[in-house]
């Protein structure tokens, strides 16, 4: 069975229509404990990235040779070994960055969206769809974090990729930790209003 | 009759472990203990010299783990017997680690050294209560969150969860600690953490899904449904690397697991009940649902913000 939807079409997907933090609501624990600056997102949506591309290659690979009663640890396994390597590269080239990431990086083996995107998507379609899919949700989860990262950065420290852009500090309150929890309520709350205007304005043009 | 045999039990074990951090050295000193932050307190067994015991001199304090680093000594308050000395220190001591302190002409005695400690079972309990409320996993760490949301909407659901959750942590964990102790660290095994202790939750979600099953079907059908949901929780990953890059014993692990699995039905019941109530109060359309629980995580992390430097023992 193929998916009918063009490469693009898969890549977008999973940007807007089905993006990982703002629309699944899965793999909150980042977007709400580290995403105090861009670049902590840019990082952790970068390794994100890999394991679930390469994820979804390996299980798209290997899927007519997995008993179905065992995938969810087939998975399981095959994430936890992608995130070991990305793990020591990430330790080994970008010392700095990894030590403020702390556990979040190994903690990736846990991020619902990945095993999810395996059960739903890879096990089923062949190698290239599941590439472009992958990756679609890959740059959706980081988008998000980027997202998220830019504007606790910009209101927390007035600040953008750590250069001062506004020379003041609107909201410090959005840089403590436990601010992360208002800042992606906030932020649901008001793209379910945009969303809803649209869907208003669409309604009252036809 | 059986009851009390394990209560006799556990009682002798816990006494045992309390003992344990009592230990001093022979003559000069009959006890020692940690006062106010950065106070120590040492209870002398004979009257000493006032004017030796008060002189910072003669002492050098040190933490167990890094002798190189000396601790300064600002004042010594000996008491009027001469059976008792307050050391204060310049700077707040961290008594979850153990101290020596070396004294040197005090009460007759050259050389004498001895250590100061909190007794291992408060070590203990300081473990749980850091992991159940002052790190809580979930509103101060961030951890598991995914789960945290979708299970938290009712209290019912909520109690189920969080008892699964703690059972299988505490047991994979454990696991965990075994093979980390026995087996990756002898063999330098250390970067296959990650594949090893994801590898044994699931392990052990099947196990007790498949045991369950068979053997209490009633109670299958009421918490086999998050059984699934423990899996995709990251403080389950979470808790054994810390108790790997901590380098725990067993019984710290089990501490460590017990508070992390009752801090996450902590948080999911007080979640849950005011979930309950968010759901009659008038909501604006687009905060409906996940955003104004969010907004109420929020205020939970910081009042849990509240128990930061929360210090029983």
């Amino acid at each position: 069975m193929a998916t009918d939807k063009s490469n693009f079409q898969l890549v977008t997907n999973g940007i807007l229509q089905e993006n990982p933090i703002f629309k699944l609501a899965l793999s909150m624990c980042p977007a709400v404990g580290i995403s105090t600056t861009v670049m902590n997102g840019l990082m952790l949506g970068t390794a994100v990235l890999f394991v679930q591309v390469f994820s979804s290659v390996t299980i798209s690979l290997l899927k007519n040779f997995i008993h179905p009663r065992i995938r969810i640890p087939t998975y399981t396994l095959t994430i936890a070994t992608w995130v070991t390597v990305i793990d020591l590269s990430l330790a080994a080239y970008f010392p700095a960055a990894y030590a403020q990431m702390g556990i979040f990086v190994k903690i990736i083996v846990a991020f619902a969206i990945i095993t999810m995107r395996l059960e739903m998507f890879a096990c089923k379609e062949p190698v290239s769809s599941s590439f472009w899919d992958g990756l679609g949700m890959g740059l959706g989860f980081m988008v998000g974090m980027v997202v998220i990262g830019l504007v606790r950065e910009l209101l927390g420290s007035g600040a953008i990729l750590g250069h001062d852009v506004l020379g003041f500090k609107p909201l410090l309150f959005f840089i403590l930790p436990s601010a992360g929890f208002f800042v992606v309520g906030l932020m649901m709350g008001f793209f379910n209003w945009i969303e809803k205007y649209y869907a208003a304005r669409k309604r009252g043009n036809r | 009759m059986n009851r009390l045999h394990y209560l006799a039990i556990v009682t002798v074990v816990l006494g045992l472990l309390g003992l344990g951090g009592v230990v001093q050295a022979a003559d000069l000193v009959s006890k020692t203990e940690f006062a106010a932050e950065n106070e120590i307190i040492v209870h002398f067994s004979n009257p000493v010299d006032r004017t030796q015991a008060a002189d910072p001199g003669r002492y050098v304090v040190f933490e167990e783990s890094d002798p190189d680093i000396r601790l300064n000594i600002s004042t010594i308050v000996v008491s009027e017997n001469g059976r008792e000395a307050l050391l204060t220190f310049d700077e707040p001591l961290n008594s979850a680690k153990t101290h020596i302190v070396k004294t040197s002409g005090i009460g007759g005695v050259a050389e004498s050294s001895f250590s100061v400690s909190k007794s291992y079972f408060g070590y203990l309990i300081s473990i749980l209560i850091s992991a159940l409320l002052i790190n809580n996993f979930v509103f101060t760490k961030y951890l598991g969150l995914c789960v945290f949301f979708g299970t938290s909407k009712r209290k019912q659901t909520a109690k189920g969860m969080g008892v699964v959750f703690t059972i299988v942590i505490v047991v994979s964990v454990s696991m965990s600690w075994v093979l980390f102790q026995y087996v990756l660290r002898p063999f330098n095994l250390d970067y296959l953490q990650i594949v090893i202790f994801i590898g044994l939750t699931s392990l052990t979600v099947q196990a007790v899904d498949t045991v369950l099953r068979k053997v209490n079907p009633v109670l299958f059908k009421s918490f086999g449904v998050y059984l699934v949901l423990v899996i995709a929780n990251c403080v389950i990953i979470a808790v054994p690397l810390l108790m790997a890059s901590n380098g725990y014993n067993y019984f710290e692990t089990f501490m460590l697991s017990l508070g992390a699995g009752g801090g996450f039905l902590l948080a999911l019941y007080l979640m849950s009940s005011v979930s309950e109530r968010v759901e009659l109060a008038k909501v604006p359309p687009s905060f409906k649902g996940l955003p104004i629980a969010f907004i109420v995580a929020g205020q939970f992390a910081m009042a849990f913000l509240g128990f930061s430097g929360l210090q029983l023992f």
